[in-house]
């Protein structure tokens, strides 16, 4: 499909948008983006935001289709209605963009990001880090004497919990993927 | 028909299976194999220019004259960046480029080799889209998807980056594609239902005004006609941006010139009070709106615009039409009529009375010298004397681009080449020369401060060596006459660098290219000079001395609304304050 054959009442375009998009209230959005996978086509992406000023909360990119060459960028932003419609309509204008989905307007979607935490430390602590993992259901999979690596999914501010409650507890390091989002249901 | 060729062959090929007879260039090293190609030809003509920004403007010149797709070709490295200029005044103009770029083989890149830059690195936030062209076979495809993408919805310029030795190797050379075998097919027809709703309220309008703009132009021959039909059928004013002019007749009586910062008075004052606006192709850009939340705040919006994100970019509108403008006024004539071409007249003629007081106001107006050449004045003469002429008109960045703008008049599109989104000092003089060799016979003529045109200046010998007659039409104020404006109405008049010291003798410095000079000082003699510089064959400068302080009028003020224009120098007294003071 096109990313710039525009429906009637579709929300991934500035112009039909149903919502009123003159609010001044800061939003955070998922947008979903279907991209030909081709030289340089994050970087068309990333460029887009920095240099038209909006912001980039997590970024996450893999290719998705490997026979057509596609990849799934999704990116978490935040801005007014009229930025975040802006942003779309701007993303929509780059060449290899197939597909823009406004994944926070456009129904119920499920967001998961996975994060790796290291907590060093021993004694009372260690256990208690291994306690609080289990009830978030984080999984060990890395373990010495002195640390654990602990592998988290969730939503991001489960991540963010659960590296709060780590902190005290000797929260060395972390690595998170940024946010994966679907939109639920079929298609 | 698929054959085998070198990339450099396949370049050239290309380049004629897409209908280009000239491009523009300077040579180097990592193109060298294209330059022997282009030699070993005769179809593709090209213009050798003297810097590889002339080169853009030149093929921008080309494209806007013509309508048709403008090429360039420069080298790697410097040749890549000098482009850059031409690439994002094309980006911001929306003219369509297709700019080949050699580079060195692509076995080098990344080792910091001799003229290497990272050129679709430096050039994808100016381009429309670019590629660098990693695999021979890969070549033809790409060199038709960039006429494709360059040409298609809002045009842009495109840029291809090749190194060397994909030039060199052999691969199969493949046919221009039908245009819809291309996914990037931005829509051009417009939704139905949206526009019998401004329809709906165009036949109720009391005070509507169409603002248009470049996009009607790049639309094509039709859309500048349908325009026509669809102002003269409904009665309503039309006004037009910098881009714009010519898409509707100046002679046309629902004609209220040009609006904007430096617009006439009655074109602003119609938009700020109207009811109904009806945007086609244009972009509400910050020298049109003045200060946003003023702007004709009593009037419904409509906005026709090839590229969504236009649209609620910057001034919400209720009425958001994507589309291409020819299609767009076509169904919007069709709509009208069928619903039986019901307009408000009785509402049109109170609305055309009131623009009429608006118009006595003679916005234009300014003191004459029979002493001196007032930059006006002479402006005035030369659209009298050139008036029914075939005539193109480029300008250069500054005060004499507006004064052009107001005084000048034209009648049809394609024929006002200027640089308005980046507002490229430079461009005027490579603009003209790319005109004049799309159109040999045409009087073209750059209207130039001599601050801009001394800027790529050194394109006097592209004039000379292809026999291009452009007239350089240089309102010489010894100044830099914006920048000294603006000190002096929001700078206490500290005239920090605003004046040109050294300037060469403009008639020796034509007469040491082989050109005509002519000098003219005083307003009796202009008409004669002009005259000789219209006739003479071949390129001429023609310094024109005029008045060095004369300020640009009307103009709305930095953070001012469109009804808050000053009209004149006894006006400006304290007119801008320290909030408009931060805009540009």
């Amino acid at each position: 499909m096109n990313a710039l054959h525009i429906k009637k009442g579709a929300t991934s375009h500035s112009a039909y948008n149903l919502r009123p998009t003159y609010g001044d209230a800061v939003e955070q959005h998922t947008l979903a983006v279907l991209v030909d996978n081709e030289a340089g086509v994050l970087a068309r992406v990333i460029g887009l935001f920095s240099g038209r000023g909006y912001n980039i909360e997590s970024l996450t990119v893999a290719e998705v289709d490997h026979t057509g060459k596609r990849s799934r960028i999704t990116i978490v932003t935040r801005g007014t209605p009229l930025v975040i419609e802006q942003i779309k309509a701007q993303l929509g204008r780059i060449i290899p963009v197939h597909q823009v989905n406004d994944l926070t307007v456009e129904g119920p979607s499920v967001e998961r990001e996975l994060a790796l935490i290291k907590v060093s430390g021993g004694g009372d602590k260690r256990v208690e880090a291994l306690r609080l993992a289990d009830i978030f259901r984080a999984k060990v999979v890395d373990s010495t004497l002195e640390s654990f690596v602990f592998e988290l999914t969730g939503a991001p501010d489960k991540i963010d919990a659960f590296a709060e409650l780590m902190r005290p507890l000797g929260l060395s390091e972390i690595a998170r993927t940024g946010v994966a989002a679907l939109s639920r249901g079929e298609s | 028909m698929a054959r085998q060729m070198t990339g450099a062959k396949m370049i050239v090929q290309a380049l004629k299976d897409q209908g280009v007879d000239t491009i523009f260039g300077y040579p180097g090293g990592a193109v060298l194999p294209i330059y022997d190609e282009i030699f070993l030809q005769n179809d593709i003509r090209h213009v050798l220019v003297r810097h590889e920004q002339a080169a853009l403007h030149a093929a921008e010149g080309y494209a806007r004259s013509t309508g048709k797709p403008g090429v360039a070709l420069v080298t790697s490295g410097p040749g890549a960046t000098n482009a850059v200029t031409g690439l994002t005044d094309a980006l911001l103009d929306s003219i369509p480029l297709v700019v080949l770029s050699g580079q060195v083989p692509t076995f080098m890149i990344g080792t910091d080799g001799f003229q290497e830059a990272d050129t679709v690195g430096i050039t994808r936030p100016c381009t429309k889209h670019n590629w660098l062209v990693k695999e021979t076979d890969d070549l033809p495809r790409l060199l038709h998807q960039a006429f494709h993408v360059a040409t298609s919805g809002r045009p842009g310029p495109v840029l291809l980056d090749i190194p060397k030795d994909v030039q060199f190797a052999t691969g199969t050379y493949i046919a221009p594609p039908k245009k819809t075998e291309y996914r990037y097919q931005p829509q051009l027809k417009g939704d139905l239902e949206e526009i019998t709703e401004v329809i709906a309220a165009l036949e109720t309008a009391k005070r509507p005004v169409f603002y248009t703009g470049g996009g009607v132009i790049n639309s094509g021959p039709a859309a500048s006609q349908l325009l026509r039909e669809l102002v003269e059928a409904t009665g309503a004013p039309i006004t037009s941006t910098l881009m714009g002019l010519g898409a509707y007749p100046a002679s046309g009586d629902k004609w209220l010139g040009m609006l904007g910062m430096h617009g006439l008075y009655e074109a602003n004052m119609a938009m700020h009070d109207c009811d109904l606006m009806i945007c086609v192709g244009a972009r509400f850009d910050d020298r049109i709106t003045g200060r946003t939340d003023a702007f004709s705040p009593k009037s419904k919006k409509v906005h026709i615009d090839i590229d969504p994100s236009s649209i609620n970019k910057v001034i919400h509108v209720d009425y958001p039409i994507i589309g291409d403008v020819a299609h767009v006024l076509e169904d919007m004539l069709k709509v009208w009529k069928a619903r039986g071409r019901k307009m408000d007249r009785e509402g049109l003629a109170k609305w055309w009375q009131k623009i009429d007081g608006w118009k006595q106001v003679k916005c234009l107006t300014y003191k004459n010298s029979d002493k001196i050449i007032k930059p006006q004045y002479a402006l005035e003469r030369l659209e009298a004397l050139t008036k029914g002429m075939d005539r193109y008109i480029t300008t250069e960045v500054g005060q004499h681009q507006m004064w052009a703008a107001q005084f000048l008049h034209f009648e049809e599109p394609h024929r006002w080449m200027t640089s308005g989104g980046l507002g490229t000092m430079g461009y005027g003089f490579p603009a003209s020369v790319g005109v004049q060799q799309a159109h040999p016979e045409a009087l073209v003529i750059n209207v130039a401060g001599e601050a801009s045109w001394l800027m790529n200046m050194q394109e006097m010998g592209t004039a000379m060596q292809y026999r291009l007659p452009v007239k350089q039409f240089i309102l010489n104020n010894e100044r830099l006459g914006m920048v000294r404006q603006w000190q002096q109405l929001l700078h206490g008049e500290r005239y920090s660098s605003s004046w040109s010291e050294s300037l060469p003798d403009f008639v020796k410095l034509a007469e040491a290219f082989g050109a005509k000079g002519i000098q003219c000082s005083d307003p009796a003699d202009l008409d004669d000079a002009i005259m000789e510089m219209i006739n003479y064959d071949g390129p001429v400068i023609f310094d024109c001395l005029v008045e060095k302080h004369e300020n640009c009028f009307p103009m709305i003020p930095s953070g001012k609304a469109h009804n808050e224009m000053l009209l004149g120098d006894a006006s400006t007294e304290g007119a801008i304050q320290s909030d408009g003071a931060v805009l540009v």
